[in-house]
């Protein structure tokens, strides 16, 4: 029998496991495993400048694609640089395997050099870890660590190895499991059944629905059954910030995205909602604004596949724990069965008010801002140029911040998969390594990240990973030349007093940062070259280029939730409330 | 409301502290905790006691239940149970009407005095919680030195019983 070292084994694992690609970063604890990587051809790994992008970027790809991403790094310092990326991956449920070198078995506890309990470290925000004691016990961990990721409500899994686990001198045989069958964790997969056929009979009488979808349907794949029963009953359709693309953005029955910077229409809709069917969303604080006065007449209908997510937070009337895809098909097939058809004219009714409401006040009916002129170019604008020149068909990163909220209102995204965002952490330095990730899945695809200039100086350096590893990703930076969203709130909460929101032309020259790194640099500064610059740059398919673009500095985020407010309670633009 | 938790947990390192940060991280207290394996050496049997209405109750619960190593989660609570807690107390006596006062009180309780010096008497009593606190109360003034409660075990009464 062939013998392998704890190193080689974790390789033949990751292959086994189906992995191609690992993001990751060499340091002591886990040379052995890097001299592993080295001597085979199976797994890629894209070496990155900081371990937070080597997370971020595994992550990417997991959005992306739907597999499961995966990072290496080392111990200590390795490790914790790893953690704002694992905590950003848990809040969105991404399905990661983070393995970690550690100091070994002899020396741990021992505060020995660039030992972190890692297991201890991350343990709020991992789905499961494991501390791997000894080299026969890689591959099922391996095996365990891919299956408790990607099943049940997806997250990211560390497993911690010790440096004396994959040393090269002890060689053990190798095994792959076929399965993993675990005592302790068996997820639910199909929801109960007389639940969902009291949710469908509710559906069919709602004279006022709202199908308010979140990022499970994302998750689970469950886009086309939920457009196929959303279509079906002719129902209104609400995503959340995670949920964009999982129900086409430009569908007459989309009502555009929920929540603290959501249309008024969809907010305003919730509210008036006399059955509210939630599938995949979790009835976040920056959707539902204040629980007390969170639509008053609505039946709720919750669909989950983590338990833990139902009635946390609003307590739901009929709740299911199921996987999205699963839950829809049954309702699908249910509502095909039952004889009953949904109250036609009720809901054309209600058709009529959402479409006043539109027409009154929604963003997609008329601009609601003042329009670009000369060279005050307003961040909304650069959106829609953006759309127009990927022609809706780009995958797009964003970081965190008013770019963030502008990308999410104004590109509409008819695809999952395509809108690729740090929701539930908000993690500004997200967007770069995130389109690393998705431009390494998707080579031909035009894959663009959104970004500020506070949040692309937060992984800056991944610009050199880009140069190694032939990823030419889009920037375009919405350059206010401030901590935008954080000014906004400064200007509505603190009355314009900039506390430490601003840079005081410290800024560099994105320009020619863009260019020590070997790409290509922009700067737009009138509204005239957006569209022809634009062009240029998306028409470069094989250069990363840098477009820094200099927006107005005193644009808002609008419409806007009001603090203690009921969800349809909006500031509309800086002087108009609902 | 008093809620005693039972849990089987896959006896694996990293188990318990999971259980335990679970609470710290959701803000949820807890009042005891006991652990130790159970006839099968592969597990380990958690009576975690804490105080919450039926909403903060099942979140507990379901939130118990997502922990990887979580094999059964019951909230006792919900049916009846039996509840033991063990009690070792040291208790100054060096008079002797209070080593009598304190004598008769034991018999009452039907404890047992498990250590004696000229100084002091050590108590063991057995019961539930409640059973427990109104000892403690009973000899309060004779000069109570020290107090170890092991925390709360359970068991369902009648034919449940929590097993893989
Ligand atoms: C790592 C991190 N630190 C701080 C914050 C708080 N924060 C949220 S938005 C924001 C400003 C982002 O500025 P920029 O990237 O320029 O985007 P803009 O809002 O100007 O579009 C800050 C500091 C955060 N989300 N993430
Ligand atoms: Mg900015």
């Amino acid at each position: 029998m062939e013998l392998y070292s704890g190193g080689e084994i974790l390789i033949r694992a990751l292959k086994d496991a189906g992995i191609k690609n690992v993001w990751g970063y060499p340091g002591g604890a886990a040379l052995h495993i890097y001299d592993a990587l080295y001597r085979q051809e199976d797994v890629h790994h894209i070496l990155v400048r900081h371990e937070q992008a080597a997370v971020h970027a595994a992550d990417g790809y997991s959005r992306s694609t739907g597999e499961v991403g995966t990072a290496l790094v080392t111990s200590g310092p390795g490790a914790t640089n790893a953690i704002t990326g694992i905590a950003t991956a848990y809040m969105d449920s991404i399905p990661l395997v983070v393995i970690s070198g550690q100091v070994p078995l002899t020396k741990i506890g021992q505060d020995a050099f660039q030992e972190t309990d890692m297991v201890g470290v991350s343990r709020p925000i991992v789905k499961h870890s494991f501390l791997v004691t000894r080299a026969e016990d890689i591959a099922e961990t391996i095996a365990k660590a891919y299956y408790i990721a990607s099943t049940g409500r997806p997250g990211p899994v560390v497993v911690d190895i010790p440096k004396d686990v994959t040393d090269p001198s002890y060689k053990v045989p190798y095994s792959y499991p076929d399965q993993v069958k675990m005592r302790s964790y068996q997820p639910t997969d199909k929801g109960h059944r007389g639940q969902i056929k009291r949710a469908v009979k509710t559906l069919i009488q709602a004279k006022r629905p709202v199908i308010y979808a979140g990022g499970g349907v994302v998750l689970d794949n469950a886009s086309e059954q939920l457009t196929a029963l959303a279509q079906k009953l002719n129902f209104p359709v609400t995503n959340t910030l995670m949920g964009l693309g999982g129900y086409p953005g430009t569908d007459r029955q989309y009502l555009g995205m929920l929540g603290m910077h959501g249309t008024f229409e969809a907010n305003t809709a919730m509210h008036h909602a006399d059955v509210i069917f939630a599938i995949g969303a979790r009835f976040d604080d920056r959707v539902t604004n204040d629980l007390d006065k969170f639509c008053p007449h609505a039946t709720i209908i919750h669909v989950d596949v983590d338990p833990t997510s139902i009635s946390k937070n609003i307590d739901a009337h009929i709740p299911i724990v199921g996987t999205c895809t699963s839950v829809l098909d049954e309702m699908n097939s249910l509502s095909e069965q039952m004889a009953i058809e949904p109250d036609a004219e009720a809901i054309a009714e209600w058709w009529v008010q959402l479409d006043q409401w539109r027409a009154d006040k929604g963003i997609y009916t008329a601009s609601r801002y003042e329009e670009s002129s000369g060279n005050c170019i307003k961040p909304q604008d650069v959106i829609k140029m953006l759309y127009k020149i990927t022609n809706g068909e780009a995958i797009i990163t964003t970081d965190v911040g008013q770019h963030q909220m502008f990308a999410a209102q104004y590109y509409l995204f008819d695809k999952p998969r395509t809108w690729i965002n740090s929701g539930g952490l908000g993690t500004m330095g997200f967007g770069l390594p995130a389109a690393m990730g998705c431009q390494l899945a998707f080579p031909d695809k035009a894959v663009a990240c959104v970004t500020g200039e506070g949040s692309i100086q937060m992984n800056i350096q991944e610009l050199s990973t880009c140069s190694q590893h032939n990823l030419p990703v889009k920037i375009i930076n919405l350059n206010n030349a401030a901590l935008g969203m954080v000014r906004q709130w400064q200007d509505m909460n603190y009355s314009s007093r900039y506390s430490e929101s601003v840079y005081e032309d410290s800024l560099p020259d994105f320009v020619k940062l863009a260019e020590a790194y070997g790409h290509v640099g922009m700067k737009i500064t009138h509204i005239d070259d957006l569209e022809e610059k634009m062009r240029e740059c998306f028409a470069m398919k094989d250069r990363v280029v840098f477009m820094d673009i200099d927006v107005d500095r005193s644009e808002h985020v609008y419409p806007m939730q009001m603090p203690g407010g009921s969800m349809r309670d909006l500031w509309l633009n800086k002087t108009e409330r609902t | 409301m008093k809620r005693i938790i039972s849990i089987l947990l896959e006896n694996e390192s990293g188990a318990l502290s999971r259980v335990v940060g679970l609470f710290a991280q959701r803000g949820y207290n807890i009042d005891t905790l006991t652990v130790a394996p159970t006839d099968d050496d592969t597990l380990s049997r958690l009576t975690l006691t804490t105080q919450g209405d039926d909403h903060m109750a099942e979140q507990i619960v379901k939130q118990l239940h997502k922990l990887i190593d979580t094999i059964k989660v019951v909230d006792l609570t919900v049916g009846s149970y039996i509840e033991r807690e063990l009690m070792l107390v040291k208790i100054k006596a060096t008079e002797n009407d209070i080593r009598a006062e304190l004598k008769s009180c034991v018999e009452i309780f039907r404890g047992h005095i498990v250590d004696v010096t000229p100084q002091t008497y050590t108590v063991q009593l057995a019961g539930d919680s409640e059973k427990l606190d109104a000892f403690i109360e009973a000899v309060r003034d004779m000069g109570i030195m020290e107090v170890v409660r092991s925390g709360v075990s359970g068991i369902s009464r009648g034919d449940k019983f929590l097993r893989v």
